[in-house]
């Protein structure tokens, strides 16, 4: 919830403060005596990443200071604030982790910087998921909603429009992504799932949740609605009013039947909720699943046959970074594309947006397990060392060309994202 | 203290309310003039009707859930108070069983509230227990995310801001007039209704302006022990806010400071505190 996330960026600008104090300080003393290209050199490499707990891990930022020297100081916020952030005050980080979705909204604001695509080493190596919307295999995947390909490319660097054609401006660097589900408990189900209309099943009344963030939210609930086959959406990322509507009425209807233990908005109540029981099928996020397995509680990421719902993230910068921190910027951005940190992000079960660097960053039986849907040879480890399944543990929903070419539609923002927001109140009251 | 007041309250509050007059679009505000903060909110109040608006509907279940916990912790904090005024008899012990009541306070609210899930969830020990002892076949699914689970977290969480307020007022009692009450033949009861409860007034309306406003405002509370099931006034600003339509939030927040504002200065007009004090 937001309690820690407040705290925390508390705690960074209090050590912002000290931080540019000392500069400040170093810049007065060191440049009476030695004038300023000096102080330049003595300034410490320092990064404000701005972005969600999710993908600000210790290791990372503890790996990064060894390879390039760059220290990355965390501002951890939920989604939404980070947004937020972006918006009012843009100069408060440097580096923003953020979602493709959220684009939309940011790149309008004016506060994120054009990237130059040749400037980042490996971007011809980014999956073509990204860049052209299908595997590396040539399989086409579904476009639904705000898909990356949709919004990577700017017309012109200080362009606040985005272009349908590759272009050299791009506005947000991927590294981490993922195609979500429903998880359910095996144990407490007792037979196959394969379709999202199980969530709306009597079956399982007063047992289901749903996430409480109404722009992802409504995904999930359109990816039911359409499984039921009530209705077929031309684009679940961008409803018109009355699919709104309509989508609304048959979740509300489910409501007021009770079919809902509770919603969740967070990653720790997701895992509380499937843990203790209270639910045996929800909207989930897949490193919740491995929480409640790690747990000793059987817990599946379950694939469906109408497909996921993907999301992707990476780096954008500041507008306001300029100099050398533009440059350690891209640092950073190269260097977290180059392979030790794609691999650390695989091994969480996120896939890494560049294939090739990370592979050579993971062993066979990782690859094999995490990647290619293999059975595992020995035991699979966490990040940490902690072990996640042990040897012959094939993953859910098999390999990444099974999972991500499932992509049904991807996280979005809607043209009619203001009513959607009312009507998703309303279904909260009602 | 004038300018503290001016500069962190007042200044604020009119930014708000000019904000909850603007305009905005996906990502900015634009300052022009719009109701449509105001008039998003009330949609389909008219047109809907008989059946309620989302707003009103939202306002209802938030008022039920404040009068709830209202009469509660009152009732208990009254009950408390009274026990640590009239029969604590030492200085020492109304200091001790008094910071005994801050106890709750020590961990942080979002913890003291998790601390619920464990105990009524449908596994959890009540359930378990009452199972256990026969009571019941299955478990009972209201006793968490339910507006039952959500006034108990709340009198659990706020009884404390009754019992500071009302325990203040009556050690201030003159004990005489008690005595004077006793030899006058007054039964307890008499006492209590003629003589305690209207002198403690004014720590009965200061308790009941804590708790009522920290309840009008709450979101967290209703959203984790409700399940996010359960609607509230502040769950709608914070949903606006989430979505960066900062006029349309601060239109709710005019709207709902109004309603606290009606209700808080009726319940003065009961008592004149200024002069009770």
């Amino acid at each position: 919830m937001s309690n820690p996330s407040k705290s925390n960026s508390g705690v960074s600008r209090r050590a912002l403060l000290k931080g540019t104090a000392g500069a400040v300080g170093l810049a007065a003393g060191s440049g009476a005596i030695t004038g300023f290209p000096y102080v330049h050199s003595a300034e410490p490499k320092v990064l404000r990443y701005l972005g969600t707990a999710v993908n600000e891990g210790d290791e990372i930022s503890k790996k990064c200071l060894e390879d390039t020297g760059i220290k990355i100081e965390y501002i951890t916020a939920t989604t939404d604030d980070v947004t937020k952030r972006v918006i009012t005050q843009p100069n408060s980080f440097d580096v923003l982790d953020t979602e493709y979705f959220t684009l939309k909204k940011l790149v309008p604001s004016g506060n994120i910087f054009a990237l130059d695509a040749k400037k980042i080493k490996q971007f011809d190596n980014i999956t073509p998921v990204f860049t052209k919307g299908q595997l590396p295999n040539g399989k086409k995947i579904g476009g639904q909603g705000t898909a990356p390909w949709k919004v990577l490319y700017l017309e012109g660097a200080n362009s606040k429009k985005f272009s349908t054609t590759p272009t050299e401006f791009v506005t947000l660097i991927p590294t981490v992504y993922n195609a979500d589900t429903l998880g359910i408990r095996p144990d407490l189900i007792k037979r196959p799932i394969t379709s999202w209309t199980e969530l709306l099943n009597p079956e399982f009344k007063g047992k289901a949740s749903i996430l409480n963030i109404p722009s992802i939210g409504i995904m999930d609930a359109a990816m039911v609605v359409e499984a039921t086959g009530q209705h077929t959406y031309a684009d679940k990322g961008n409803m018109t009013k009355a699919e709104i509507d309509l989508t609304m009425k048959i979740m509300t209807e489910a409501k007021q039947a009770g079919q809902f233990r509770a919603f969740w908005k967070d990653f720790n109540e997701s895992v509380n909720l499937m843990a203790s029981g209270e639910t045996v099928i929800q909207s989930m996020w897949s490193p919740a699943v491995t929480k409640v397995r790690s747990m000793g509680i059987a817990c599946k990421f379950q694939p469906l046959k109408e497909g996921y719902r993907s999301w992707a993230s990476g780096f954008c910068v500041s507008k306001a970074a300029s100099g050398p921190k533009l440059d350690w910027a891209y640092e950073f951005v190269n260097w977290y594309l180059s392979g030790w940190a794609g691999a650390y992000l695989n091994r969480q079960g996120y896939y890494s947006a560049v294939l090739s660097t990370a592979k050579a960053n993971m062993t066979a039986d990782e690859w094999g397990y995490w990647m290619e849907g293999k059975a595992a040879i020995g035991d699979i480890k966490a990040p940490d060392g902690t072990i996640l399944e042990k040897a012959g543990a094939t993953r859910d929903g098999g390999s990444y060309d099974d999972r991500m070419g499932a992509v049904a539609c991807w996280n979005a923002v809607m043209d009619e994202n203001d009513y959607m927001v009312r009507k998703w109140n309303e279904f909260i009251a009602a | 203290m004038m300018l503290i007041f001016t500069l962190f309250f007042l200044l604020p509050l009119l930014f708000v309310t000019i904000v909850s007059a603007w305009d905005y679009n996906e990502y900015e505000m634009i300052p022009a003039f719009s109701l449509r903060g105001y008039t998003d909110t009330f949609e389909g109040c008219i047109a809907g009707l008989p059946d309620l608006c989302t707003i009103l509907k939202t306002y209802l279940k938030t008022l039920k859930l404040c009068l709830l916990t209202w009469s509660l912790t009152l009732l208990i904090g009254f009950t408390v108070a009274y026990f640590l005024a009239f029969h604590v008899r030492s200085k020492t012990w109304q200091i001790v069983l008094t910071l005994l009541c801050t106890i709750p306070f020590w961990t942080s609210n979002v913890i003291r509230m998790i601390a619920w899930i464990p105990l009524l969830g449908r596994n959890g020990l009540v359930n378990k227990g009452l199972e256990g002892i026969g009571l019941i076949q299955q478990p009972v699914e209201w006793l968490l995310f339910s507006e039952f689970s959500v006034v108990l977290a709340l009198v659990h969480l706020f009884t404390f801001f009754m019992v500071v307020p009302i325990f203040n007022s009556m050690i201030r009692i003159d004990k005489r007039l008690i005595e004077a009450a006793y030899d006058a033949g007054a039964t307890g009861w008499q006492t209590l209704v003629n003589i305690i409860i209207p002198l403690a007034k004014p720590g009965i309306v200061i308790g009941s302006i804590f708790v009522i406003t920290i309840v009008m405002g709450d979101f967290v509370t209703v959203g984790v022990m409700g399940g996010e099931q359960i609607a509230s006034a502040g769950k709608i600003i914070e949903t606006r806010l989430s979505a960066l339509q900062f006029p349309a939030a601060a239109a709710n927040a005019v709207i709902l400071l109004g309603i606290t504002i009606l209700i808080i200065s009726s319940l003065t007009r009961i008592v004149d505190i200024r002069k009770e004090l």
